[in-house]
């Protein structure tokens, strides 16, 4: 779906939304779309942004298949993790309308920086589902050319890439490739946890003082694995964004149309040179840190269950149902689509090769050293000699 | 020929001056690298000719120098970034060790970092702590970093611009006592013909005993083997240039040649340098020892008061000490 340009092309909706301004009842939270699938037509953000989204029916059931499909190749990706075949997995389940909304949000041209729970991100910006299963199987370190896709490699060192996308953005800057409407911008993904980081504060101060074509994306998720928000910060981390000098916006979400229109005005101000921003995506991690994790040990289920009821998939469907967006069949044919496209999945991590494990020698240096040589001609030796044993 | 007498300090200034002209992608970036030139003036008179989006002031913070720094190679940049002192690198060790060494890995060879981290290094000035500080074995150990240091003009002004040439992620550690030492400069000699990076060299030819050094410690060993000389003792002293990968080739002749190894450095001994570099020549030249491998170094301690520096660090005397023994075993 919405491939191409969504925000800024014709409108062609059926039916005009509820039009309403307002907040949602949350004068912090920029919302369009409500837990019940109520659309609102406009917000005003804290700095007095009007928000507000501009999708054909066509982009709306693109979305919605884009919010199915990653939830389901997430789910499959856990399963495969609890039958053994990967050594780890972190869910995105409940971040699905932050990701896709956000991931739609970028043009071709701009660059991501991921952590490690970015599987919707990616999917949106066109890699291969596979290609983090990889990582998270242990055959590879992730796989993807970050150039191609301009999506970097996960990054597992909590806050340590949005330093990464600051350069980046910063070299954007010096390339003279800000201050058009094709110009470039970049998006830091990172959590709430990260915002204790030095590296993300080192960052907000970075991109500020060099007015860098930046987009702080955190997702807040309400826990950095067992701890909650209130071991971060005493104050809304949007909040932050003012004491470093740019402006800062919370948004909810679990709202995908919200988390689109949100993080494309913060992306265009930046390629048009207006400098960084902070996007706080309120939302929240219904799974587990990792498969690793009991969430059961630090939260409660009436927590869990209050956010159940803001499901981002649950409210898109309901408006598109409401709305009359979608046919009879359209449903049934995504969660087809899906289990489809998650047997594929399966199918292939359970063929994934096991390197051979000569090949850890490989890519240490892009002008090889002597020592690994000897190291690397040593060990196949020593491999060689078991050639025709029963070892 | 344009050979000129230059101190280390000029001679570094100069070959960043010929990196930044040859390459529009090449960058300096550190704290206070552009008006002031650097505290110890290395930068003096870029960002005057080459301007601040090539020689950046950045913020006071050396995790964001070496992390946006890794953002500007992923986007094409070859940044130069300077450490202001060794024992401020420390807040960008993790950058260092996970993002910049091990990204081209991560990627299965798609990411280049070919970055350079200037840090002057050791001790020798009668500074504070945390300013003499000799921090190669952390670096060292890291796969993916490769870490070299100059001893003299010569060398200076050549290893920075491999260095930056060079798209492997390198430490380049500077002598700080050494910057004022002079010597001959030829500034028009090819890179491309120039001695190889990762190479050691004979820096004093001997036949009695082999020391080893890299950086501050190779004028030490050299004054040392003056010393011997008068006293009858020829010692062969050895330039190691790079500290990672260690090219230990000429010492392994030397070696077999001597019979005797005394490896020198200013960081502590304890699992260092030394232990790595006895280790293999004991390895490779055992049937030609005819002592151990010993060790010149810094003490167990942190560094200490500048008062007492003068015994903390490797001098004649500790080397030619080292040597003696050697030959008393």
């Amino acid at each position: 779906m919405a491939k191409g340009d969504p925000g800024v092309s014709t409108r062609s909706r059926r039916a005009a939304p509820r039009s309403r301004k307002g907040t949602g009842g949350d004068p912090e939270l920029v919302q369009l779309l409500t837990p019940e699938g109520e659309r609102i037509d406009s917000v005003v953000g804290p700095d007095g942004t009007v928000y507000s989204v501009d999708f054909t029916d066509e982009e709306y059931r693109g979305l919605y298949r884009d919010l199915v499909l990653v939830r389901k190749l997430d789910a499959e990706a856990t399963a495969l993790q609890r039958q053994g075949e990967l050594g780890l997995w972190a869910s995105l389940l409940g971040q699905e309308a932050a990701q896709v909304g956000s991931g739609r949000a970028l043009r071709t041209q701009d660059m991501a920086f991921p952590t490690y729970r970015e599987h919707g991100v990616l999917y949106c910006r066109g890699i291969d589902p596979i290609m983090p299963l990889g990582l998270f199987r242990g055959v590879d370190q992730g796989g993807w050319d970050p150039n191609e896709f301009k999506f970097n490699m996960y990054t597992i060192v909590i806050g340590a890439q949005t330093l990464h996308a600051t350069g980046y953005a910063m070299g954007v800057a010096m390339d003279g490739k800000t201050g058009t409407d094709d110009g470039e911008a970049v998006i830091a993904y990172f959590g709430d946890g990260a915002t204790s980081q030095g590296d993300v504060n080192e960052a907000f101060v970075w991109a500020s003082v060099f007015n860098s074509p930046l987009v702080f994306f955190c997702q807040n998720n309400q826990y950095a694995i067992s701890e909650p928000l209130e071991r971060q910060t005493r104050v809304p981390l949007y909040r932050r964004a003012a004491g470093f000098g740019f402006p800062g916006v919370r948004v909810d979400g679990n709202d995908v149309l919200a988390s689109y229109a949100v993080t494309r005005t913060a992306l265009d101000n930046a390629r048009h040179g207006q400098g960084p921003s902070l996007i706080e995506a309120y939302t929240y991690r219904m799974g587990a840190h990792t498969t690793s994790d009991d969430p059961t040990r630090y939260r409660i289920a009436s927590e869990v269950e209050a956010w159940q009821a803001k499901d981002p998939i649950a409210r898109m469907k309901a408006f598109l149902t409401k709305q009359q967006i979608v046919d009879a069949d359209f449903f049934a044919e995504v969660d087809e689509q899906a289990r489809r496209e998650s047997l594929h999945l399966r199918e292939r991590v359970l063929a994934m090769p096991n390197p051979e494990p000569v090949t850890m020698f490989d890519h240490v240096y892009p002008n090889g050293s002597p020592l690994l040589d000897e190291q690397r001609a040593k060990f196949s030796r020593y491999m060689e000699s078991f050639e025709g044993s029963a070892h | 020929m344009a050979t000129e007498t230059l101190t280390i300090g000029k001679a570094l200034n100069t070959g960043l001056r010929r990196a930044l002209e040859n390459d529009p992608k090449v960058v300096i970036m550190g704290e206070d690298v552009g008006k002031l030139g650097g505290v110890f003036r290395i930068t003096d008179g870029l960002q005057k000719d080459f301007g601040d989006q090539r020689v950046i002031d950045t913020p006071l913070a050396e995790s964001g120098i070496i992390g946006t720094a890794v953002g500007l190679a992923i986007r094409g940049y070859r940044p130069v970034c300077e450490i202001q002192f060794d024992g401020f690198v420390y807040p960008a060790y993790d950058q260092i060790v996970s993002q910049v060494a091990k990204m081209h890995y991560r990627s299965g060879g798609k990411l280049r970092i070919p970055m350079v981290i200037r840090i002057p290094f050791g001790g020798g000035i009668g500074a504070v702590e945390h300013h003499s500080e000799s921090p190669e074995a952390y670096f060292s150990h890291t796969p993916g970093l490769k870490v070299v240091s100059c001893a003299n003009p010569q060398d200076a002004y050549v290893m920075i611009q491999q260095a930056i040439a060079s798209d492997d992620p390198i430490v380049f550690l500077e002598p700080k006592r050494r910057y004022w030492e002079k010597g001959p400069v030829d500034l028009d000699a090819p890179l491309a013909d120039a001695y190889p990076l990762h190479a050691s060299r004979i820096a004093r030819p001997g036949t009695d005993a082999t020391l080893l050094a890299y950086g501050p410690m190779v004028r030490t060993c050299l004054d040392a083997a003056t010393a011997a000389a008068e006293e009858g003792r020829e010692l062969e002293v050895i330039d190691l240039r790079s500290i990672s990968p260690l090219d230990l080739t000429a010492a392994y002749e030397s070696v077999r040649r001597t019979g005797r190894a005394v490896v020198v450095h200013e960081a502590p001994s304890n699992v260092g340098l030394g232990a790595e570099i006895a280790t293999r020549i004991t390895e490779e030249c055992f049937y030609s020892l005819e002592a151990p491998v010993l060790r010149v170094s810094g003490f167990d301690t942190p560094y200490p008061a500048a008062r007492v520096e003068e015994e903390y660090l490797p001098d004649i005397d500790r080397v030619l000490d080292a040597v003696d023994r050697t030959f008393g075993w």
